[in-house]
């Protein structure tokens, strides 16, 4: 293999598994150890500068990235990243006089974006302190979009929506509540510099099964349904509530139907457990409020007598794995469930029956727009999309890490920089050696268990839709919760010019994820490790030769747990641990080589 | 950091007694960071571990030196002595006599062994009590600050820039001229070359000399020293290579016909002498000394299994004890009484 180079900021921040995961980038360890450190103003603003709404990711993140967590690898749980993030949120002092000051004098650029969710506030967010003029076209009557009207209040607070929303629309966004734009030409006819169209994915699916038109009182769309019930529209539902579909809507749907009127609430879905489109921890929470999950079974008909809605019918499904390892349901049984009301959540669709098909936005065949993963420009200069009106319903901090990058665009655009000139991602490296045994982090692996999240009690939760759920960590908690975090941001920076081949390192590391070797294709190299490094996803690391024997220094960075100890052990500093911070471009950065066309 | 991290590898491997090799180490190191005797520790770790040697089974013994504080980093969970300077090697026999079942490795560096206590090593040599003896060997002093050690080769220069004027006692060929049936040589950083040599050492019946040249990188890794990194590297001589082979496992590595022996062990483990240099002869020990002191003249360290008897009688055998540990015998049977004692009185008036 190549000798790796760690001199370009990708290595080193893939193996940062969190921040690489994290759509947005967020510096995960960073943020980690200042609230160790009890600064927590300090990790709410590292927060926001990549994700906007720590706040409301706190709460509501789908957590791309727990799953990548190291720590996940070694003992089974990962660090409850999602919930930290909620304890800097909940903490922090004022953080008023820490936002970028908004220039007085404008650039002379206006910007108009369509749908007032994390995406759009994203690019404003972003273009504000620049001197941009943005002006927020918003059908409701309220800022936050999905995050207002489909994330219950029992999971995410209003207030917490109002100050995260509030720091950007007080930057000086032009917000227009009420105000849904109804055709795109008309709108590009106002002459704006930049449309960003961050709208979401407003269309609920259907369920077209007999009985769905003679039913229809009796059937809600999820997502209409709880923007119905948030804004106060809809405050009752019968008792005995059937969900369809099991995705995270769905249980939003379950949880808040529990809250007002719903005893017998199911959740019927037609996939296996494993298979649930819901976050596993969104499932353990319907759950614990004594609600039906109901497996594999498939919506077959409504059932109507004397007019009205009866129950559903649905046919019970087997799954086996056939010749390719493929599920495939066969059906076994027909069931007959009795219900007054059905709430479908089975997913939901982008529309735009508001762009006008001959402005040059391309659409393709499932009338989606045709947007660059790169540049989120529609096929019209000028028009970027960004969140879920880009390429369907994704989580929160993705339509942030599309606002950024639109907004890097939008920037570009406005000021003649070709928008392909992206800004780099660069990196800082420094040592955090303090003395011989001792390092500017905590390196000692705290065995703990993940810490687990508190809950209001059972008999008080359900008294008002506004009751917080989730209690955020105790202090304890929070103490135990940092200390499991591995700072895998603490890089083995290696130097093979130093290095005597004492085997110190090798000997020493407790996962036993180093050894030196004779150079070698990658296949081999894998399987000359003491513990054959299997997990394909992680890089090998591999040093130039060494200086008596000529072979190379090889780690896996699969399982190393940033303990330093391969760095204490070593006689001549060959190993250091150093602290990399990536530093992620954002609208305003340029391109060196970047050149004015203009 | 004062103590290891508890984590390991999920997908560690595992030995027959289920054990992981990290249920073989010991407290943290001491010693100078990059200290070969580090090393040696963690072939002793991983020796053990493959061979399936339950900890409490065995016995570790140590003098006094850097060396000696070795046993404490590796099988925290076995019997260890730590006796006073130079009497590693009486310890050993005296705890090998009342119990022979335990597998029983000594530790101990060129000072502890070539200097005060090399009386007791060449009667433990003499003895062919049934052990592995390792000298650390790094040519100096590292505990009083680096002075020349017996082992120091003549001309060689210390850190402060003095030379050695004096002749080295090489354990090596003090213990071919002594008649021990094991006798061999390797690097601390060779662990390729280290571990079956530790292996086959602890399978031989009778008393193994392993000498390890085990680089001191506080007082002994400059130039002008034969004992460094550097030097070692460059001057090594590998002559046998050594396979350890399990009584269950097949033999995988190949060689040319010709340049291989085979020696059965007794519970049908093999251990597989593969020869590197054609004119050597690890079953001979009078060619075996003159190969060695010939390239010595030369300037090589010659290494690898030098000298190998496997029909050795060891201490046990030769004096017919009985198998059974001293402190698991019958009391009575042990100290019959006054009048066994006056009969064996009488044997001598």
């Amino acid at each position: 293999m190549d000798p790796t180079d760690t001199s370009n900021p990708a290595y080193f921040h893939k193996v940062v598994d969190c921040q690489y995961a994290c759509p947005a980038h967020t510096n995960i360890p960073e943020y980690i150890r200042m609230i160790a450190q009890g600064d927590y103003t300090g990790s709410y603003m590292l927060n926001r500068a990549s994700n906007v709404f720590p706040g409301i990711l706190g709460r509501t993140c789908d957590r791309p990235c727990e799953p990548a967590c190291r720590r996940l690898r070694l003992d089974g749980k990962a660090v409850a990243i999602c919930r930290l993030k909620r304890v800097a949120a909940d903490h922090k002092d004022d953080i008023q006089a820490l936002l970028p000051e908004i220039p007085k004098e404008k650039n002379g650029k206006k910007i108009a974006l369509v749908g007032a969710g994390p995406a759009s506030l994203t690019v404003c967010n972003d273009l504000m302190p620049l001197g941009y003029a943005c002006t927020v076209f918003e059908k409701l009557p309220y800022a936050g979009g999905l995050m207002r009207s489909n994330i219950p209040p029992f999971r995410l607070p209003a207030d917490v929506l109002d100050e995260e929303t509030g720091y950007i629309i007080d930057m000086g966004v032009d917000i227009r509540y009420g105000t849904p734009v109804e055709s795109m030409k008309a709108l590009l006819e106002e002459g704006y510099d930049a449309v960003f169209i961050g709208s979401g994915a407003p269309k609920g699916k259907e369920l077209q099964v007999p009985g769905r038109k003679e039913a229809d009182p009796s059937i809600h769309i999820g997502i209409e349904w709880l923007e119905s019930v948030a804004f106060g529209h809809t405050s009752s539902i019968g008792k005995r509530v059937l969900i369809i579909g099991a995705g995270n809507t769905a249980m939003d749907c379950c949880r808040t139907a529990k809250r007002i009127g719903g005893t017998d609430v199911k959740v019927m879905a037609r996939k296996p457990r494993h298979l649930l489109k819901a976050s596993p921890w969104e499932l353990d929470d319907a759950e614990e409020e004594h609600i039906d999950l109901v497996l594999c079974h498939s919506p077959k008909a409504f059932v109507i007598e004397d007019g009205e809605l009866t129950g559903m019918t649905f046919e019970e499904l087997e799954y086996t794995e056939d010749a390719e390892g493929t599920l495939r349901p066969k059906v076994v049984s027909e069931k007959f469930f009795p219900c007054d009301e059905v709430i479908l959540a089975i997913g939901q669709e982008n529309a735009f029956p508001w762009i006008e098909r001959d402005l040059g936005i391309d659409f393709n065949e499932w009338e989606m727009p045709t947007v660059s993963r790169h540049t989120m420009m529609s096929s019209r200069e000028g028009v970027f999309f960004g969140g879920d009106a880009a390429w369907g319903p994704e989580n929160i901090i993705w339509a942030v890490a599309h606002g950024h990058d639109a907004a890097i665009s939008i920037h570009q655009y406005c000021q003649g920089i070709p928008i392909d000139q992206r800004p780099e991602q660069s990196m800082n490296l420094k040592s955090t050696k303090m003395s011989l045994h001792e390092w500017s982090y905590a390196n000692d692996y705290n065995p703990a268990m993940r810490r687990e999240m508190r809950h209001v009690d059972m008999k008080t939760r359900f008294h008002a839709l506004t009751t917080e759920v989730e209690m955020g960590f105790s202090p304890e908690q929070t103490e135990v919760e940092v200390h499991r975090c591995l700072n895998c941001d603490v890089q083995t920076a290696f130097s093979a010019p130093l290095c005597i081949e004492c085997d110190a390192c090798i000997d020493v590391c407790p996962p036993k994820c180093l050894t030196i070797t004779a150079n070698g294709p990658e296949e081999q190299l894998r399987n000359t490790l003491a513990i054959p490094a299997q997990n394909l996803q992680q890089d090998l690391f591999v040093s130039e030769r060494l200086p008596q024997t000529s072979q190379v220094m090889l780690k896996d960075e699969d399982v190393c747990i940033h303990c330093g100890l391969c760095a204490e052990r070593c006689p001549t500093a060959a190993w250091d641990m150093q602290k990399f911070t990536l530093h992620l471009p954002y609208a305003g950065d340029v391109k060196k080589e970047a050149v004015l066309t203009t | 950091m004062s103590s290891k991290q508890e984590i390991i590898h999920p997908r560690s491997p595992r030995n027959k007694l289920g054990y992981t090799s990290r249920d073989y180490e010991g407290a943290m190191s001491t010693l100078c960071a990059g200290c070969g005797h580090d090393s040696i520790t963690a072939g002793i770790v991983q020796a053990f571990f493959e061979l399936d040697i339950a900890p409490h089974e065995v016995l570790k013994v140590s003098g006094i030196g850097c060396s000696s504080k070795t046993p404490t980093y590796f099988l925290s969970q076995s019997h260890g002595f730590n006796s006073v300077h130079g009497r590693m090697a009486t310890i050993a026999t005296g705890a090998s006599a009342a119990n022979g079942k335990l597998a029983c490795i000594g530790v101990s560096g060129d000072g502890d062994s070539l200097s005060i206590g090399l009386g007791h090593l060449s009667h433990a040599i003499r003895r062919n009590v049934n052990m592995l003896y390792i000298i650390e060997n790094n040519g100096v002093y590292g505990l009083t600050k680096g002075q020349f050690s017996a082992s120091a080769d003549r001309g060689t220069n210390s850190k402060k820039g003095a030379t050695n004027e004096m002749e080295p006692i090489d354990p090596v060929n003090l213990a071919l001229n002594l008649g021990a049936s094991f006798v061999a040589r390797s690097f601390s950083g060779d662990k390729s070359q280290l571990i079956p040599l530790l292996k086959a050492g602890l399978k031989h019946k009778g008393f193994v000399m392993l000498d390890v040249y085990s680089p001191c990188v506080t007082f002994n890794d400059h130039e002008g020293s034969t004992k460094s990194y550097k030097y070692t590297r460059e001057h090594c001589l590998q002559v046998v290579h050594t396979d350890f082979v399990p009584p269950t496992e097949e033999i995988t590595a190949q060689y040319p016909e010709g340049a291989t022996t085979e020696i059965a062990l007794h519970d049908g483990a093999k251990i597989r002498l593969h020869k590197m240099a054609k004119d050597y002869n690890p079953s001979s020990r009078a060619e075996a000394m003159a190969y060695i002191r010939e390239h010595q003249d030369q300037g090589e360290i010659v290494t690898g299994l030098l000298y190998c008897d496997p029909d050795s009688v060891d201490m046990h055998q030769r004096e017919q004890t009985i198998e059974e540990p001293l402190n698991r015998y019958p009391y009575d049977k042990l100290c019959p009484g006054s009048t066994v004692l006056d009969e064996i009185q009488g044997f001598f008036t």
